[in-house]
Order: C-alpha cells, then structure tokens, then sequence
C-alpha cells in the first residue's frame, strides 16, 4: 500500500491486475492495434482474392467468414477498443479527475476482451468452420443454416458486450462525478462531451445486441422461433432488432472521433473551436437521430410504403447536424493560423473524407435510390470511407496528438508524415473505386465477379496491400516512440488546450490526485 | 515542372472524358430500361451533383484557408469563435435543400409501390443457390441455375464476357407489360435484383414481397443476388430475356411442349444406353460441381459416389432414391425433386451406379422414379436416408 | 443504504442496461408482432378464424385473388392449391383446398405460414377457415386436402383489384421436439 502512490508494480502482473487508468488505457490501445492488424490480415485475403476474376485463394466458404470476422474485429475488436483507451487516458487528465470512477471495473471490462476474442477467433478452427453469415448475421443464415460454432460466437459477443457496457458506465460515472471544481458540463472539451453520448449510447444499445443474440441462441437450441417463419416468428425481426442496435453503433464508432478532431483543429489553427454549444447539440441530435433511422438499412425487405417514407426522411435529416459540425470545423480553420503537423493533416483528411462519406451516406438515404445502391460496394465504399478516414484517421490523429503525452518523447514527424501519405492514398485507392463497381452491378460479399469489375477491383486491392502495409510503419513509429527520442515538453503543441497539457510529459502515473483550479 | 504537371493533368482529364474508356468501365448506374428506372437515375445523379456543389463550396473554402491563412504565410488567427445567425444560416440551408431532394424522391418511391393491375405475375423463389420462376396460371415453372463452367471460375479456362452472369434458362419476360415479382426464399433471405430494371426485393422465407417492372426495349438483362446467402451466393445470377410479346407468346408454347414431351418420355422404354448419356449429361450439369468428375467426390463435405455403398448395393437403389428426391438435412445435398424430371433422375441414378466401375448393373427408369414419387416405394424397398448419412 | 453520487450514476446506469435488456423481450417482441398485425407489415396474416359479419356483397367489384404454395427447404411434402385463383366479389365467400402428402416414411408435422402481397390487403383478406391456424400432424405417406375458406372485405382499398395469398409449408417435426426438449 505505501507504494501505490509512487509508480506501478513492476512485472507481469502489473498490467494483469492493474486498476490505473493510464495502464488501462494502454492495454486497450495495444489490444485494438493487435485486432486492428488481425482484422486487416482478413482484409487482405479478402483484397487477394479480390484481385482477379476467378477463385485463386480461398474457397467461397472462407471467404465468407473473412467478410464476417474481418467486419467483427473491426468494428468491436479494433475501433471500440481503440475509443475506449483514449478516453481511459484522456478523460480524467481533461477534467481533471486522479482516475476513473470505478477502476477495479475497469480492470475488469478489459480483460474481458482478450478473452472475447481467442473464443470468437478460435470458432476459425472448429469443424464447420467460423461465423461466416456477415458481421450483421440475419437470421436464418446465422441460425437454421449457420455452422456449429455459432454457438461460441454468441457466448464471444455476450462478452464484448459486457466489457462496453461495464467501461461506458465507467465513463459516465468519471465524466458525472469526478470533474474537477469549475468544470462544468458547457466547459468540458468535445472529447468527453462526444463521449459521454456514446457511453449513454453504449448502455441502451449493446444490451438490445446481447438481446438479439439471446434470441438466436434461443431459436438454435431452445426451439423457440423468434426468428423462424416456420414456428411463427419472423426474419424481419432480426433485421429489426440488430439495426436498432447497429445505427447507433455506427455512431458509437464515430462521435469520439468528432470529439478528437474537435480538440486537434482548433490546436493547430491556433484558434478557438467555433461553435462549441452548436457542436454539443450537434452530437446529442445525431445520438437522438440514430435511434429512429434504423429501417433505412432495410428499404428492400418489404417495409410498407408510410414507413419506407418516415425512415427516409428521419434518415436526410441526419445530414443537418453533421452538415453543422463540418461547418463548424471549417470555421476553425477560417482565418486561423495553420501548421500542419500530423494529427493535424489525419484531421483534416478526416474532416474532406468524412464528408465524402457522409454525401454517400445522403445518396443512400433515397430511398429509391438505395433499391440500386443497396448490399452493392457502393455501400462498402460509404461505410468505409466514415469508418476508415473517420474512426480510423481520428484515432490515429488522437494518438499523434497525444503521444508525446503518454511516452515523454517527440514521435518521428517525418516517418509520421509518410504514414500519414501512403494511408492517405491507399485509403483513397481502396475504397474510392468501389463506388464505381458498386454502381455498376457489383454486390458485396461475393469471391468472385464478372469481367467489367476487374480493373477497378485490381485497383482496390493493390490500394489495399498498400494501407495495409503501411500500418507497420505505425506500429514501428509508436515503438520507436516509446523507446525513445527526442524529450517532448509538457505542452509540445503551440496551440494546444486543456487541463492535460498541464501535467509534464510523459504524464506521471498518477496527475490531479489534487484536483486542479479551472477558470 | 509545372509544364510536366499540366500535362498530367490534360492527360487525365483526356482520359476521363474518352468515350471509349467510359465504355469499357461500367462507372455509373445503368439507366436502365423501364421508366421507373429512369427516374431513379435521375434522381441519383440529382442527388449527386447536389452532393458535388456543396462539396465543391465547402472543400472550397476549407482549401482557401488550407492555402491563404497558414502560418508560414504569417497569417495571424482572427479571435471569432461564435455566430447565431451564422449557425441558424447553415441548419437551415440544409434543410432547405433536404425538404427539396425528398419530393421527387417521394414521387418516385411511391411509384415503386404501386404494383397494381399487373398484366402477368411471376413468382420468384430464392434457394441456395438457384432461382425459381413460376408464371402464374401458365403452368410454366422452372429453376435457373449458374451456367458458367467450373473450369472458368477455377482459371482453368479463358473467362467469357458474361462470366457468373450467365444461366441455363433465364426468366423470359415480354416488353411493354407490366409485371409483377411475387418474390419469396425457401432457405436462407436472398436478394433478386436486376440493376437495369431498378428491381430489388428480399426473397425472404416464409413471406412474400412484390415488386414490378414494365420493361420498354427487348434484350438480356443481367443481375445477381443481393443478399448473402451462404457459400454460393456470389454464384447465383439473375438473367432476364425481354422479348416482344409474340415472341415471348412463342416460347410459352414452346415451355409447355417441351413440359408434355418430358411426361411423355417418363411413359417410354428406355434403354441402359440411353440412360447412361442422358445421366452423364446431367451427372455434369448438377452433380460435378460437389461429387466431381470422378465420382470422388471432396470428403468430408462431398462424400465421394464411387463405391460408395448407396451407390452399389442392391438394397439401397430406394435409398439412392430418395436422397436425390429428398436431399440429406443438415448437409450440402440438397433436394433435387422440384429441380430434376423423373428422367433426368433415373438417368443420373442410372449413371452413378454403373460410372467409375460402380458396374452393377442395375437400370433405374423413369417410370420407377414417378412410382417411388407416389409410394415412397422401389419394388418394394423402402426409401430413406441411409444409416450414418451417405459417407 | 445512503449512495453517494457516483453510486447513484452506477445504479442508474445498470438499470438502464438490464431495461435495454428487457426492453427487446418484452416490448420490442410484442410490439413488433403488434405493428404487423395493424400494418399488415410482411403480409402477416391474423393467426385466428374470422368471425364473418353478416354483409352485403359487393357485386361491382371483382376481386382476383392468387394462391401461390412454396415448401421451405427440407420439407418434401407435395402441397399445391386446387385452383391457383378465384375471382370473387368483395363479401362472398371464396373456397378451395389445398393438396398435402407426407412422401417420406415418417410421421411429420407440417406448418403452413401465409403471406398476403400487396401487404396493404393483408387486413382486408379474412380467412374463416385455414388449415394454417394449426400445424399439421400427417403420418407416413399421408395426404389430405385441406380447406380454406376467404373473405375478401368491402373495404379492401379500390385500387387493389388482385391480391396473393401465399403460404409456405414449413418441417416443424425438429422444433417441436427440440421445444419439448428444452422447456
């Protein structure tokens, strides 16, 4: 006990038993790197095979579990996680709390995870091999028709849901209690506003996911039918319930990384965040939004023509408050200062890219429309380009941003700047052409296609390899970082705000055990 | 250098804007070929250059500050922070343009929905992984499976232009009237969608949706399934062949006597012979796929035929029999009863049992099938699927 | 027990999480199943007889209603309507069978689930009698005609002058004993 307030424990245990935030934080950013290079490896047998007309690789089965698991490490192996570390290190340095509220939980929401995830990855060896019905697993492909394993893919996903749910209570708790005198809630910065929606988001949709995979196991051994025509239930059902999960998940995905660009834009033109109020209500009308939108992902299944209308038009309307942060963002910019550091040009990537992404996203929400553009690559290509230069480029610019912070040491710009290009034009060259195939004819999930694809699909892939071969270079970034180098200062951005550029860098175990004066 | 850079630049404008390139890389959305799809086109490409303006507007003034006010340009950041009308200006705005895009998207959508007073109706079933059609009152239904060989997927064999486009019998469909999709699944959800004409409706098991198409110029129309839908659901096309209505009144008669002339040949006496090439034929159009050329099949998955004792012993024809009719639950044989004539049946059951040195000899015909159909029964055998699966 | 302020925001937020829980069983289900009811959403038809009310019919108006049979994978039954349409006036009573035999050397049990298309005349199309509202028990090589009788409403909307009823046949032999199993 007399050392706890001195430095952490040395060894293994360490980081098993280990409740301080910053540690935490840590883990579940190596652990979302690791799912993030796991998922990108099914990524590229995907684009291999992809490559060229004709099954060369894969068999069509395999490929099928690739799309699935590549989809389900991705989204809750690798972004979640990823969001979840930042704010573990962040938040309590933004408001100025010594740690989380609920640190042994904390302890517990990740270890959990590691162990979510052997089981979801080992389903890949079982007979009948893994999940191969689509991260959205519709029923009845992923219940009468699914492989055994399905089983311990429910039991996988139980678990991921658990850890979210246990570390968004935590982030509620820590944002509601443990600010620091003066920190009022209009004082916060966007990062934890952003994530204080998401956890609230957190806590009412992951259990409706841990409910509709409740029922799958019910209808795969109980014998009940939820989802079965044949016993009275309805597929339809499943769709329903999965989105009303699914649409705010996908924007679980994305307001933190809002909340990150928001504090990175303003650092870097040197100017202040305009409309900081606008941007609270902004995120908060998207969260409310996202749970009455969630048919739009099913216009073909036959919804009758006064629903079809009312999904539509909540769905546009989704456009108004995204449109208002992107205005915002540019208005920082606007007769600012601008230096263009790293974390500076992934935000600003993510802000154009974004937006590509979100003028996709208007185009599938006509629904007429979206009778040609749906389950074709012009979706994959929409929700790539807000998952990848959104979730992905925020997080990356996050960890730019506040590496220096976390390791003490000044990262290599230069090498910075060249995983921020080749990223930045793989990404491009991935995921630009699927729009064209996709309006072209080309559905997704399919190993194999017709002639008229190859080109853009070559491209696509050598797109691909090369984002994918360039996370490596991150990864040899933050080690080196890590190691060593250059000694950065407290506050090593001119621009910088906020209570976390007031401790000294590298941030020690424990900041704010008393907690700081905010003006 | 700039020179070079130009150049570059009227290079790659030159090549998007070559017709021939625009050709050959299918970029857009097909217009299609009903008026519905028309307006659907349209209201895509509205909807895009809408996105285009504002992108260009918006990207615009972010560039201008991305060029003019960086600060090695000495550019000093101004102090404002806040403007209400300013963000009353870009909520409304949106908006504005919101309200405009969604009446025509409306009109067009409740178009969609009005299948009323259909000329023809045509019942589509999604299966893993082939399609039915069944034209309703006509007495006309038939499957319509994935005619591109294996060799061609598997790189063995130089891929033709409509590669996995491609089906044995395609769905034959007048121009000028208009048609209603009864679509449903009997497995899995699948997806049928045609992009030229705007069609796609989920085949959803248990339910039943409509859709419908009023197509205006003859010719083939290719699409695919939408859905995931398992292992072959990138192996399951769509060909729609629109023909004028003579024309497609022809080959209703056509369907219909070639539907008499296989009842009439499930009454002949058939020979060994004549068994044995039409059970080849069929053997490599339904089977090769999963019990392959030599009949030995991939195990575990895709039990091997040759010597395999439902294929050989004599007590187990009525087993052999009823597989093929009935399919093995839980495994990747499927039920062949709807897809397969009582003569494609016995001819193939009269291959299997005398191909690849499985010579026992045994004829199974035509008239055997339709008995066991009716009785469950082969010369008093029972049928069923035999202990321990077919391994 | 006295909870600090961070005990409350716990409280607050597990309860909301088990609600979310609940939520999806106990609303969500039933409320679905509710909406299709009212909405006729995926052609769901009224799982009970019809009362019929003593009406009028309306000759002026002919209705062609279709019948479409489709067996789900794995069930091997032949099921087929006698007549693939009627034409009948709103009010009057429509009747036909449908076609049923077990091939298979087993006892079964069958499950016919119908769907009306377009779904908007899903509550206009009333069954008085359906082989449908039960599930179909049918020994070894059984067969059967089964009756069905419909009504189509007076107020069936007037653009709608043909609607489907289409049913699949489902194999509920497993699931019935996989429930008697588990419960």
């Amino acid at each position: 006990m007399s050392d706890h307030h001195h430095g952490p424990a040395k060894g293994l245990m360490r980081w098993v038993l280990t409740t301080n935030h910053k540690d935490i934080g840590s883990m579940y950013l190596w652990f979302s790197f690791a799912m993030f290079l796991f998922g990108g490896s099914m990524a590229m047998v995907i684009r291999a095979e992809l490559f060229q007309p004709g099954l060369q690789l894969v068999e069509p089965n395999f490929f099928n579990q690739m799309t699935t698991m590549h989809g389900l490490v991705m989204v809750f192996g690798a972004v979640m996680p990823a969001f979840v570390g930042l704010a573990n290190w962040m938040i309590p340095m933004m408001i100025g709390a010594p740690d989380m509220a609920l640190p042994r939980m904390n302890n517990w929401s990740f270890w959990i995870l590691p162990f979510a995830f052997a089981l979801m990855a080992s389903t890949l060896f079982m007979e009948g091999g893994g999940p191969n019905f689509g991260w959205t697993f519709y029923a009845p492909l992923s219940t009468d028709y699914a492989p055994p394993s399905t089983t311990y893919f429910i039991f996988a996903v139980h678990m991921m849901g658990v850890s979210s749910i246990m570390g968004a209570i935590n982030v509620i708790a820590t944002i509601l209690n443990l600010r620091a005198p003066g920190m009022t809630l209009m004082k916060m910065p966007l990062f934890v506003w952003t994530w204080l929606i998401t956890a609230y988001l957190l806590i009412a949709v992951m259990p409706v996911l841990a409910g509709a995979v409740t029922m799958m196991l019910m209808d795969i051994h109980f014998g009940t039918s939820f989802f079965n025509a044949g016993g009275g239930g309805d597929p339809v059902l499943f769709q329903h319930v999965f989105w009303f999960f699914g649409h705010p998940e996908v924007y679980i995905m994305i307001l933190p990384a809002f909340g990150i660009v928001s504090a990175i834009i303003p650092a870097f033109a040197r100017k202040q965040l305009f409309g900081y109020t606008s941007m609270v209500y902004a995120v908060a009308s998207i969260a409310f939004l996202s749970f009455i939108v969630w048919a739009h992902h099913m216009f073909t299944v036959g919804i009758p023509l006064v629903g079809e209308v009312f999904f539509m038009y909540a769905t546009m309307l989704i456009a108004v408050p995204t449109g208002v942060k992107v205005f915002n963002w540019i208005a920082t910019m606007f007769r600012g200062s601008l230096t263009f550091e790293t974390p500076m040009l992934f935000s600003i990537a993510f802000v154009v890219l974004f937006t590509i992404g979100g003028f996709s996203g208007l185009m599938l929400s006509i629904a007429p429309a979206d009778f040609q553009y749906h389950d074709t690559y012009f979706v994959v290509a929409h929700f790539h380009y807000v998952l990848v230069p959104g979730a992905i480029f925020a997080i990356f610019a996050g960890v730019y941003y506040w590496l220096p912070k976390w390791t003490g040491h000044m990262y290599d710009t230069a090498l910075s700047k060249v995983h921020f290009w080749m990223s930045f034009i793989g990404m491009n060259l991935t995921f630009f052409p699927m729009h064209f195939v996709g309006l072209a004819g080309m559905p997704r999930r399919i190993p194999d296609y017709n002639m008229q694809f190859a080109d853009f699909n070559m491209l696509s892939s050598i797109g691909g390899f090369m984002f994918g071969v360039t996370q490596l270079l991150f990864l040899f970034i933050v080690i080196k970082c890590v190691k060593g180098g250059e000694k950065a200062e407290a506050k090593p951005w001119e621009g910088a705000h906020g209570l976390e550029w007031m401790v000294p860098s590298p941030a020690p175990y424990h900041t704010f055990t008393t907690p700081p004066d905010v003006k | 250098m700039r020179l070079q850079a130009r150049r570059l630049v009227m290079l790659l404008i030159g090549l998007m804007a070559s017709p021939a390139l625009w050709a050959e890389w299918a970029f857009n959305m097909p217009k299609g070929v009903t008026d519905l799809s028309h307006s659907i086109y349209d209201l895509h490409m509205t909807i895009f250059w809408v996105t285009v303006a504002i992108g260009v507007l918006v990207f615009g003034v972010m560039f201008w500050s991305v060029i003019f006010h960086r600060k090695s340009r000495g550019a000093k950041a101004a102090e404002f922070h806040e403007s209400t009308l300013v963000e009353i200006l870009w909520t409304s705005i949106p908006f504005a343009i919101l309200v405009v895009m969604a009446i025509p998207a409306t009109k067009t959508l409740i178009e969609v929905y009005n299948a009323d007073d259909a000329d023809i109706d045509i019942k589509v079933t999604g299966y893993q992984w082939k399609w039915q059609y069944e034209y309703l009152g006509e007495e006309v239904s038939f499957f319509s499976n994935l005619a591109t060989s294996r060799d061609e997927v598997n790189n063995l064999r130089p891929k033709n232009t409509n590669y996995l486009l491609e089906v044995d019998e395609p769905l034959v469909v007048p121009i000028d009237k208009k048609i209603r999709f009864l679509v449903t699944g009997a497995d899995v959800i699948h997806s049928w969608w045609v992009p030229e004409l705007a069609v796609k409706k989920d085949a959803i098991p248990g339910f039943i949706n409509e859709s419908w198409a009023k197509i205006n110029e003859p010719g083939i129309y290719r699409g695919q399934c939408a859905e995931l839908c398992g292992k072959d659901h990138g192996f399951m096309p769509i060909v729609v062949d629109a023909r004028p209505q003579a024309e497609y009144e022809d080959w209703l008669q056509a369907k219909r006597e070639e539907a008499a002339r296989i009842r009439e040949l499930t009454q002949k006496d058939w020979t060994m012979e004549e068994l044995m090439v039409k059970g080849e034929q069929v053997y490599d159009k339904v089977c090769v796929a999963c019990h392959q050329a030599n009949g030995q099949g991939i195990p575990p998955m895709f039990p091997a035929l040759k010597g395999a004792p439902v294929a050989v012993n004599k007590d187990m024809i009525a087993d052999h029999i009823y597989v093929l009719l009935y399919g093995v639950k839980g495994t990747a044989m499927q039920a062949f009863k709807e897809q397969l004539s009582e003569v494609d049946m016995a001819a193939v059951i009269t291959y299997e049992r005398n191909a690849w040195g499985n010579n026992t000899g045994e004829m199974v015909t035509p008239k055997d099938i339709l008995d066991f159909k009716k009785t469950g029964k082969y010369k008093g055998q029972e049928g069923k699927v035999p202990e321990g699966g077919v391994k | 027990m006295q909870l600090n302020p961070a005990q409350k925001t716990i409280v607050k937020a597990i309860i909301t999480a088990v609600g979310m829980f609940a939520f999806v069983f106990v609303v969500m289900v039933p409320l679905y199943n509710v909406l299709c009811k009212v909405t006729g959403l995926n052609g769901k038809t009224d799982p009970n007889p019809y009362k019929s009310v003593p009406a009028a019919v309306d000759t002026s108006r002919t209705i062609t209603v279709q019948f479409l049979a489709t067996n789900n994978k794995g069930m091997h039954w032949d099921f087929k309507p006698s007549t693939h349409q009627v034409k009948i006036h709103p009010g009057e009573i429509g009747s036909l069978t449908f076609y049923v035999r077990n091939p298979s050397g087993k006892n079964m049990v069958g499950q016919a689930i119908p769907s009306v298309s377009p779904f908007e005349a899903t509550d206009y199309l009333h069954k008085t009698e359906c082989f449908c509202f039960t599930s179909q028990p049918l020994e070894a090589h059984e067969e059967k005609l089964m009756p069905l009788k419909i009504i189509v409403d007076q107020d069936l909307p007037k653009h709608i002058n043909k609607l489907t009823l289409s049913y699949t046949l489902f194999d509920i032999t497993e699931m019935n004993k996989k429930r008697t199993a588990g419960l």
